[in-house]
């Protein structure tokens, strides 16, 4: 083999090398984007079924319930305008508080409740993720156009 | 007055910087030896004005002075002292200028530790690095001056944030931005052989002993953070794929890719181009991670104190910086020839793959990291990218990088053959997939990731030892030594390489083993109720107060029992932070060898009983034990002999005789 | 070997560095709350130390004033507390206090610890009105003018920039 030759497939299989991560980059990224919605448009109905996504709001005032088992909890997150169901089977953060912003991250299931298999703090005693941050200003938003 | 004498410091190191810039630059490229001539000296005035500061800061921080607004935020008077020590970097202000510190720090072992380097280059070294000083000093005082009064003076301050109170807090950021800020020593050693237009094997032997040690220091740092947030966060997750994780591990992908593209440039004269490209981008990265920490454009879960203005000044300066540096490559790289030929079964085509898949993994990571801020900046709406897409990329780029560790230090340079290749590595292939099928079965029950990642882990070791055996074997027949005198004779670089693959099979079996076998659960308990994980049970005994000198809490006692026999004790706590009013989980972990008993407390439940979470974690401190080796073969490998003699004898070009 | 493809990292960065800027000017603090030009929402809420005083916006009517929401169990409020209290001395405008979920003694005890610039503190204790003020990151601070229209809002802790670069101006362009 001539070196140019050799120096040919090097770059070939060097091209093949970075063809092959690309595709798995891009095949990871289509099936593993995490969306974000608020309650309202999950109460709308516009969320993926069966797909994770992450909603954020308010942890609603006196909605938090424990099963028996004491690691099932329940409680609603609210931006204001629709209020969401939410089930999660763990131990919360501990900066969880009721009235406080909170991001989780699951799926709906059949009966509307959302599972969340996540739910997010960040550390700081103000805590108000922006994601929960944004689900209440577009709330406000629709407040303020349809008054 | 310590603040402002301290503060003056800073000031008067700015202006050092930035004469020392314009006289050893300009007299480098000039020639004129009087100029360069002050580019030594200054690095020592720089390091001894910025450590005056920084022990100035200390001071204000251990006495208490809540006259400075730095130490009124980020310390209080009931703070034990070593986390006083601690919080004088915890803070963003603090932490750029322990980061000037280590740059400064780094120019100083520069020219301490580069007498065989030719004067001019060294002064282009110098003036380079200075000039990156005058970007983070500015910085410094325009926007984050740790110096800043406060009037009228706290009576208390409002306490380190409770997840930094902590050892592994008190080392972690000088470790990490020791390998940070060492990758500037690499990169500026690219960007004098560009000007110069020297870009030989002699500038990748020189470059070669300070890019190991920078990514020992990285390795060091990232492992201790993923240590800390393993024990400290109560999740006992050891990796989150965090945007601020992200960005000390981005420049560490970089920077293995450039240790071993180094190699090949100073033992064979090629990949320059490509080298030098990798230095600017690896410290390029390291900006990165400084701006996306600092500016607060990525949402994470450290919330540092994040300032938009900040981050437009850092922006402009890292696009200065890379942007200078890119150019300049674009420009003068051209004109750098090819270096040797090799085959496509050979050892530059093993390191030539290896660098690939690596920058691949660190553009993959990047690309998830920043993809959300992308959409975000299109108006395309809010996403996350979580750990799901980076173990779907990273493993699958990074197994044949692995499986390419086994072949690459054997292969020879130039031209390898395959069935020679194979000869020698048979046996160590069958036992690795013979034993890799079967471990998993005595071990909890079989599954594909265990077997491939054991195999991985298998192939790595047992090629290392045929590597050395060979060796050995090469010696011995050579001038008939003993087994131990070749052994003694070997390089120690050469063992810093084996040392530094064994510990990513190190490192991968714990990953493995803790992914595959991991057990957690979360259960209700109350005094004497008893929950059993693996061949533990543990019993809740008590529930006490606690006081301790800045918090409250409940500790728990929890007896560990294997056969219904008493082992040991344990004492997760719940703590509140006074100041800050932050509750904490301080989780109580039984390290062993094989295994770690991880015990949290979650909440309290109004029967009085506490949710409570425990994990039985195999083989998890080979994790972070793998990646002390890793760090220990850098340090080996820079402890080679031939780099003593090469800082004291001026040095040309080597012949291609030795292989390391 | 075409040079061209030497400009291939440099053309990479550009793109990069043009969205991280472009990330810069997306920092959620700076998103136009949909507040302001609004009128501030009605409230009727207790004084504190006096619950049976109540004091109402309407109280403020034909007056520039600044709504400053905090709590003693919030940490940044303490850091930007030196700075209601400068802006305090300067009398630019009243300032009413809105301790937001707070125990009142708490909130006493906070304000005789650290001084007090308030020209009035009022109580929502379940956080009823802040909602309706969307609070959610305390400290948030507002400045409303004479016709009771929400003129300015900053969430989180107020810098000594904002009030100079921002709220003094803003004052004096109302005032006019």
């Amino acid at each position: 083999m001539k070196p140019r030759h050799k120096r040919l497939i090097l770059v070939v299989v060097a091209l093949a090398l970075l063809g092959l991560g690309a595709t798995f980059v891009l095949k990871a990224f289509r099936s593993n984007l995490v969306f974000f919605y608020t309650p309202t448009e999950v109460f709308a109905g516009q969320v993926p079924q069966g797909q994770a996504f992450r909603i954020g709001g308010m942890v609603l005032e006196d909605s938090l319930q424990r099963n028996e088992d004491g690691v099932t909890v329940r409680f609603a997150v609210t931006d204001t305008i629709e209020d969401v169901p939410v089930q999660f089977t763990g131990i919360l953060p501990d900066l969880f508080q009721e009235g406080k912003g909170v991001v989780a991250q699951g799926r709906i299931n059949m009966e509307g409740m959302f599972v969340a298999d996540q739910v997010l703090a960040k550390h700081d005693e103000n805590y108000m993720p922006p994601e929960a941050a944004e689900a209440l200003e577009r709330a406000m938003k629709i407040k303020m156009e349809t008054e | 007055m310590v603040p402002e004498i301290g503060h003056f410091a800073v000031i008067l190191a700015l202006c050092v910087a930035m004469a020392q810039a314009f006289f050893s630059l300009v007299g480098a490229t000039r020639g004129y030896v009087n100029w360069m001539a002050v580019s030594r000296p200054s690095a020592y005035i720089l390091f001894f004005l910025t450590s005056f500061g920084f022990c100035c800061l200390v001071i204000s921080f251990l006495t208490n002075d809540f006259s400075v607004l730095n130490v009124a935020s980020n310390s209080n008077s009931q703070l034990p002292w070593p986390y006083r020590l601690a919080a004088s970097w915890g803070s963003h202000e603090g932490s750029l200028l322990l980061w000037v510190l280590m740059l400064s720090g780094w120019m100083a072992a520069v020219a301490r530790f580069s007498k065989g380097l030719p004067n001019d280059m060294l002064s282009l070294i110098l003036g380079v690095m200075a000039l990156v000083a005058i970007g983070f000093y500015s910085f410094l005082l325009l926007t984050s001056n740790p110096f800043d009064r406060l009037l009228p003076p706290a009576m208390d301050g409002r306490d380190l944030n409770p997840l930094l109170q902590d050892p592994g807090m008190v080392i972690h950021p000088p470790m990490l931005y020791m390998g940070y800020v060492g990758f500037s020593v690499v990169f500026a050693f690219a960007i004098a052989a560009l000007i110069s237009g020297r870009l030989d094997t002699t500038w990748a032997r020189w470059s070669r002993p300070w890019t190991t040690i920078a990514w020992a220091f990285l390795t060091i740092g990232i492992a201790l953070g993923s240590w800390w947030a393993y024990y400290e966060l109560g999740w006992g997750g050891w990796w989150f794929w965090d945007p601020v994780e992200n960005a000390s591990f981005m420049p560490w992908l970089c920077g293995t890719a450039l240790m071993h593209s180094l190699l090949v440039t100073e033992k064979r004269g090629s990949f320059k181009v490509w080298t030098v490209l990798l230095a600017i981008i690896t410290f390029s990265l390291s900006l990165l991670g400084t701006f996306l920490v600092r500016s607060g454009v990525l949402t994470s879960v450290h919330a540092f104190a994040t300032d938009p203005e900040r981050g437009v000044f850092i922006l402009g300066f890292l696009v200065f910086v890379v942007g200078a540096s890119l150019i300049l490559f674009a420009w003068r790289a051209p004109k750098v020839g090819l270096g040797g030929r090799f085959d496509l079964v050979s050892r530059e085509s093993a390191l030539l793959a290896n660098n690939v898949l690596l920058v691949v993994a660190a553009a993959s990571v990047l690309l998830g990291t920043l993809y959300p801020l992308f959409l975000d900046a299109l108006g395309l709406g809010k996403i996350s990218v979580g750990p799901p897409y980076f173990d779907a990329v990273f493993i699958p780029i990074m197994a044949p990088a692995m499986f390419l560790m086994g072949i690459g230090p054997i292969s020879r340079w130039k031209k390898s053959s395959v069935p020679d290749l194979a000869a020698k590595l048979k046996w160590a292939f069958v036992i690795s997939i013979i034993s890799a099928s079967i471990l998993p079965f005595t071990m909890g029950g079989w599954s594909l990731f265990v077997s491939f990642g054991l195999l991985l882990a298998l192939w790595i070791t047992l090629a290392g030892l045929v590597n050395l055996w060979t060796r050995l074997e090469q010696m011995s027949k050579g001038d008939g030594r003993t087994l131990w005198t070749s052994l003694l004779s070997l390089p120690n670089s050469y063992y810093g390489m084996l040392c530094a693959h064994l510990g990513v099979a190190v490192f991968v079996v714990g990953v493995t083993l803790v992914g595959g076998y991991e057990v957690e659960k979360d259960v209700k308990m109350s005094l004497g109720n008893t929950v059993t994980i693996g061949d533990y049970t543990i019993r809740l005994d008590a529930l006490e107060e606690l006081e301790g000198p800045n918090y409250t809490g409940v500790e728990g006692t929890m007896t560990i029992l294997v056969d219904g026999e008493e082992v040991d004790q344990m004492f997760p706590q719940k703590r509140l932070y006074t100041v800050q009013q932050m509750a904490m989980t301080e989780a109580a972990i039984d390290t062993g060898f094989t295994r770690d008993l991880y015990i949290s407390l979650g909440e309290p439940l109004s029967d009085g009983s506490w949710v409570v979470r425990v994990y039985l974690k195999p083989f998890v401190d080979w994790i972070w034990g793998g990646a002390f080796l890793m760090a220990l073969g850098g340090v080996l490998a820079v402890s080679d002999r031939r780099y003593r003699k090469a800082s004291e004898v001026s040095s040309s070009p080597e012949e291609v005789t030795t292989s390391t | 070997m075409a040079p061209t493809r030497f400009l291939i990292p440099l053309g990479i960065f550009i793109a990069v560095a043009a969205f991280l800027f472009k990330g810069l000017s997306l920092d959620p603090k700076e998103v136009p709350s949909p507040l302001i030009g609004k009128a501030a929402p009605e409230f009727s809420l207790p004084i504190l130390n006096a619950s049976d005083t109540r004091f109402a916006n309407v109280d403020m009517a034909d007056k520039i004033w600044l709504l400053n929401v905090f709590a003693s169990w919030c940490g940044p409020c303490l850091d930007e507390h030196p700075i209601i209290v400068n802006f305090a001395r300067s009398a630019a405008v009243p300032i009413l206090g809105f301790n937001y979920k707070d125990r009142p003694q708490a909130a006493s005890q906070w304000l005789d610890r650290h001084g007090d610039p308030y020209d009035q503190v009022v109580v929502d204790l379940d956080g009823r009105i802040g909602l309706d003020y969307g609070v959610y990151g305390v400290p948030e601070t507002f400045l409303i003018d004479r016709e009771g229209i929400i003129r300015y809002k900053k969430i989180g802790p107020l810098t000594q920039a904002d009030v100079s670069k921002d709220i003094l101006p803003l004052i004096k362009e109302l005032s006019e």
